[in-house]
């Protein structure tokens, strides 16, 4: 028990000090930067789960994180249960609560359709998600197209920071462990070979529809987090886009790469807004031209990802301590 | 003779108006090494997809144990004690080779998903014993020192046979091999039927193969069935069917 936490704790206290540090060292537009690094990263490491672990297709998932983010803005919007000093108590229940609530839409969607394979289900699931949000524009009591405001937040930057780095640490080291251990590994074999695992005792639509399952989850909890992080949130927060984004992060990092995922949220959030001063000298807005010319570029050199299926500590035991 | 371990009755599988396989039945008898054998397309691997579930029969029962396993899923079959290889090889390709074989065995753990995220006694437990199960089985083929190597890697030989070690990592009871000596030379022939025969003493188990090398067909199978056209022209041991007219005119053509 003590060693599960280990890591996990010195990580999180690491990322406390920085956070402390950001809070005074940075203006609010870098702060809010990387806030969407983080929930970006949760994103792409539980779509990969899906897509890069398990091989299958999911373009659907900015429907689970709307989920995630409607149901924690709305219950915390409109209950309040806890005093105002006591608000981060209630913003972690709702948290949860959008997670739990996408995970079973992620189930209510999986079951049926997990029996199509490639870009059938790519198919399916991008229906998903855009029945999700016409749906929310059409639903009054959600405000339909005016969306959400006024969703409750942390007092600073600080209380976000944190907040995110722990949600984003346990989305981390859930698919780490997960993916080390025998369940894991039923993923994998049904990325490999359907047939093979079926005949070798895996149940491959039970191995599916949980990596689903699990990945919605995570999906909802950057939803969740993205609801409050920016305290507003309407359908066109979650379009089609998104989940193409999602997917650019995946596959950008590397399928089945967790450090892939990592490195490719950070690299597509900040770098749209880092060409942005590029305008300024061009006098036009190259910012798209160049960034799309960027991804061409990386997928042609790299075309299994930047770090294929490989974390950061194989390289580092491949090249670094090989040459030592 | 102790009790049928597998017994197939009338089993039929039509593929839209060819029959592929015609009302074929045979038994298997606990801890028998059976041989199905037969010329190109006569329906041998039909017969395996049939049995693991892959097919399912349009016609007969299929009965393992005391169980009729026709309309179950392949993993539930497997979970009875069925498992097999395949003809054109089915590894895990882009995996290292003993997490191929610890696939093999996730039938066999009880831990849930908490225990694996907070690294519980359970899990670290069971782990290690499926990691040494896996390994020792590794040895019995000699692959225990490749475990770490991608499967895709390995020679052709050695990935047949970890395609046996695999199935046997289920712990299985009757374990279908579809053509274990295909591609391979004598002397690699020669040593598979050591270790076929090793593998059935110390496992107790029943084996049922497919190939087309007679000499390994005919060196370790005690009972032979044949079969031409789905249909099943013969049946006994080796000496039998060696001499038999029917087969040697299924192989040969009749002379006119």
């Amino acid at each position: 028990m003590l060693k599960a936490v280990k890591l996990p704790f010195i990580a999180f206290s690491a990322l406390l000090i920085l956070g402390a540090l950001l809070n005074f060292g940075v203006n609010a537009y870098i702060q809010l930067m990387l806030l969407f690094v983080i929930i970006n990263s949760i994103l792409a490491m539980s779509l990969n789960l899906v897509n890069g672990y398990t091989g299958q297709f999911s373009l659907g998932h900015a429907g689970f994180m709307a989920i995630g983010a409607y149901v924690s803005a709305y219950a915390s919007t409109q209950f309040s249960f806890f005093s105002e000093s006591f608000g981060f108590v209630g913003i972690f229940l709702t948290t949860i609560a959008g997670g739990l609530l996408a995970a079973f839409a992620g189930f209510l969607v999986g079951l049926p359709s997990l029996r199509l394979k490639g870009d059938y289900l790519a198919i399916v699931t991008l229906g998903f998600g855009e029945i999700i949000r016409v749906a929310l524009l059409n639903m009054e009591a959600v405000g339909g197209p005016r969306g959400i405001s006024g969703i409750p937040s942390f007092p600073n930057f600080f209380f976000s920071f944190s907040y995110s780095c722990f949600w984003a640490l346990i989305c981390f080291f859930f698919i780490w462990r997960l993916i080390r251990s025998s369940h894991g590994r039923g993923f994998l074999s049904v990325r490999e070979d359907e047939i093979a695992a079926e005949a070798m005792g895996i149940n491959t639509t039970d191995m599916k529809v949980r990596a689903f399952v699990l990945s919605s989850f995570f999906a909802g909890v950057a939803g969740a987090l993205f609801a409050h992080v920016t305290n507003y949130i309407s359908p066109s927060s979650f379009t089609f886009l998104m989940s193409v984004n999602a997917v650019i992060m995946v596959v950008l990092g590397g399928m089945g790469s967790l450090s892939g995922s990592i490195t490719a949220a950070i690299f597509i959030t900040l770098m749209p807004e880092a060409l942005r001063s590029l305008q300024d000298i061009t006098g036009v807005d190259l910012r798209m031209v160049i960034y799309s010319l960027l991804l061409i570029l990386i997928m042609i050199l790299r075309p299994q990802g930047l770090f294929g299926d490989k974390e950061i500590p194989d390289i580092w035991r491949k090249y670094v301590r090989k040459s030592a | 003779m102790s009790a049928n371990l597998l017994e197939v009755k009338n089993m039929t599988m039509q593929f839209g108006g060819l029959k592929a396989v015609d009302s074929l039945s045979f038994s298997i008898p606990q801890g028998q090494l059976a041989g199905l054998i037969g010329p190109n397309g006569a329906g041998k691997t039909t017969v395996f997809n049939m049995l693991t579930g892959v097919y399912r029969p349009t016609q007969g029962e299929i009965l393992l144990g005391d169980k009729n396993v026709v309309g179950m899923r392949p993993y539930e079959i497997n979970h009875l004690g069925l498992a097999r290889t395949f003809q054109n090889i089915r590894l895990f390709k882009s995996l290292t080779v003993l997490q191929n074989v610890l696939i093999a065995t996730h039938q066999h753990i009880s831990y849930g998903l908490f225990d694996t995220i907070l690294l519980s006694k359970k899990f670290q437990k069971q782990e290690a014993e499926m990691h040494n199960k896996a390994l020792s089985l590794l040895k019995i083929f000699n692959l225990e020192k490749k475990a770490d190597e991608i499967a895709s890697s390995l020679p052709y030989g050695e990935q047949r046979k970890l395609e046996i070690v695999r199935a046997m990592a289920t712990d299985p009871k009757l374990i279908l091999l579809d053509e274990p000596a295909a591609g391979m030379n004598h002397s690699e022939t020669h040593e598979l039927m050591q270790t076929i025969a090793k593998i059935r003493r110390d496992f107790d188990l029943s084996i049922l193969l497919i190939e087309h090398d007679m000499k390994l067909v005919m060196g370790i199978c005690e009972n032979i069935t044949v079969i031409d056209h789905g249909v099943k022209i013969d049946e006994g041991p080796p000496q039998k069917i060696q001499n038999s007219e029917k087969v040697i005119q299924a192989y040969l053509g009749v002379e006119p």
